[in-house]
């Protein structure tokens, strides 16, 4: 856990914190609210030196539990998050939480409304809220929501909460950058349930039905419940519906798994040779805050699972995997854009292949070739 | 040295301070700053100073736009501008007020720092023209 890592080989395009960007990550290490703020808003315009940014405030990260709410619009969460917020700061943890909104594709313009829910906390800066919008960039979505996750974690926040709606692939990878993710679905929704099968379904570790006081609610319930243990195979699953939360908590002690977990009475659902995770399904009225702490006790016993398992390194690692391959995808195709403005642009291209002069395929060997060259020669 | 496309947006927060349950020009505002490719966020109905200053410096705004229509305005946009100043967030955030404000007022307000402030039937345009020459230059 030392500052920033800057190694002496480094090639020439290691980020490099300017003095003012230094400056800016002392303040935030220190705890001043504006500079993760405007820390935030560098991520979020990937303004220039914002790597640098990040890749000095990596080595402060990993202390806090990140956790993504996902749902349709109006499955509630916001007021969940809310009252989430509020039951964290009741137990002396602090709060990050970054609430994602869609931008609308013409004028980039968009509301951010996942604000106004949070009248528990108002007043309280112990509770960060930070509404983000979709910028319309490709995949950078996700990775500036890391990002900006990184910037709370490092700021020392104990949780940090992603929200957004789950309504396309997008939103996926953005609830991916979380270790634990809560599926929101409200009573009723059969069909609902339904679309859940695709995508989300897969990547929730927590279902949660809210508005349970709402007619419908055992229906959805009992769907979800289907679901989740269909999901966990015939043979498994047929009696979970509770697994204890009294795990040993072990945190520091993150157990190189070799397949066995570590109590046994706690791992009996799943059998032994892999200590599976079976999915809770809760209900919840955010309203009035019925089934929060027992929520707050699910994600609990999901990051004990993970730490005990050793499934949370396997975890990071794919995540940081998929940032180390977005970034390259990014720089390199950054780098053939520069490429096919030198040869006249993207439209002066495209028009040679609709006369038919040359092809989409031998368009796209050349723009690479001096690329291909640069790696070759350097390999040598 | 990066060689990613900066996306700069527009921030702004949409503010309804105090006992004040108007809201329908500040929806209108929001929308009409969406529409003008800003990114707003609105602040909700009832707001307390502090509240305002907490959504102010977490979201980082560019812009604040508070919508005033009981009169409370002597009262309550000092006390924001206090706490921006506190959090050392004052320098570069437009302060914007909306709403039904005697010129006397008026003159007031800009002393202490309010950029413009816009009464009634001020149209849309010319609102989203101030913000886009007089949103603060951020290095």
């Amino acid at each position: 856990m030392d500052g920033p890592q800057r190694d002496g080989s480094a090639a020439e395009r290691t980020p490099e914190l300017s003095d003012r960007d230094a400056e800016l990550v002392e303040e935030l290490l220190a705890g001043s609210h504006r500079a993760l703020a405007r820390v935030i808003t560098r991520i979020e315009d990937r303004a220039a030196g914002h790597r640098a940014i990040v890749s000095a405030l990596h080595g402060h990260t990993g202390g806090a539990d990140v956790i993504g709410i996902t749902g349709s619009p109006g499955a509630g969460k916001s007021t969940l998050v809310d009252k989430l917020a509020a039951a964290y700061r009741e137990r002396g943890d602090t709060v990050g939480v970054v609430g994602v909104d869609p931008s609308s594709p013409y004028t980039g313009g968009a509301v951010l409304g996942d604000r106004i829910r949070m009248g528990s906390n108002v007043g309280d800066m112990d509770v960060f809220f930070r509404s983000m919008s979709a910028r319309g960039q490709l995949g950078g979505l996700s990775m500036a929501t890391a990002d900006a996750v990184k910037a709370l974690d490092a700021f020392g926040k104990d949780v940090v909460v992603i929200e957004t709606v789950g309504a396309g692939q997008n939103e996926v990878d953005v609830v991916r950058t979380a270790d634990t993710v809560a599926v929101l679905v409200q009573p009723g929704s059969g069909d609902d349930v339904q679309t859940l099968k695709a995508g989300i379904l897969e990547i929730g570790d927590v279902f949660v039905v809210n508005k349970a006081d709402m007619d419908g609610a055992e229906r959805t319930l009992a769907e979800l419940e289907e679901m989740v243990h269909r999901r966990e195979g015939p043979t498994t699953g047929l009696d979970t519906g509770h697994h204890g939360f009294d795990a040993p908590e072990h945190p520091d002690d993150p157990t190189p798994s070799d397949g066995e977990a570590a109590s046994g009475d706690a791992a009996d659902a799943s059998g032994d040779d892999a200590p599976g995770w079976t999915p809770e399904v809760l209900r919840t009225v955010a309203n009035t805050g019925e089934g929060v702490d027992e929520l707050i006790a699910a994600f609990d016993a999901h990051a004990a699972h993970l730490r005990e398992s050793g499934e949370i390194e396997a975890t990071k690692r794919r995540r940081y995997a998929e940032e180390i391959r977005t970034l390259v995808r990014s720089d390199v195709g950054a780098l053939a854009a520069e490429e096919i403005e030198r040869r006249g642009g993207i439209d002066r291209l495209a028009e040679a292949v609709r006369r038919r002069e040359t092809d989409p395929y031998s368009v796209a060997a050349e723009v690479v070739a001096p690329i291909v060259d640069c790696v070759e020669t350097d390999r040598e | 040295m990066s060689v990613e496309q900066e996306e700069r947006a527009i921030r702004c927060l949409v503010a309804k301070v105090g006992l004040d349950g108007h809201d329908r020009g500040a929806h209108v505002i929001a929308r009409a700053f969406r529409d003008a490719g800003f990114e707003v966020v609105y602040s909700g109905l009832h707001r307390a100073p502090e509240d305002i200053v907490q959504a102010a410096v977490q979201e980082d705004v560019d812009v604040l736009g508070i919508s005033i229509l009981s009169g409370a305005h002597n009262t309550l946009v000092p006390k924001v501008i206090e706490g921006l100043k506190e959090y050392d967030a004052f320098e570069d955030t437009l302060i914007l007020v909306g709403g039904i404000i005697p010129d006397d007022d008026e003159t007031e307000l800009k002393e202490l720092g309010v950029a413009e402030v816009f009464g009634p039937g001020t149209p849309m345009e010319e609102t989203i023209e101030f913000i886009r020459n007089n949103v603060p230059e951020r290095a």
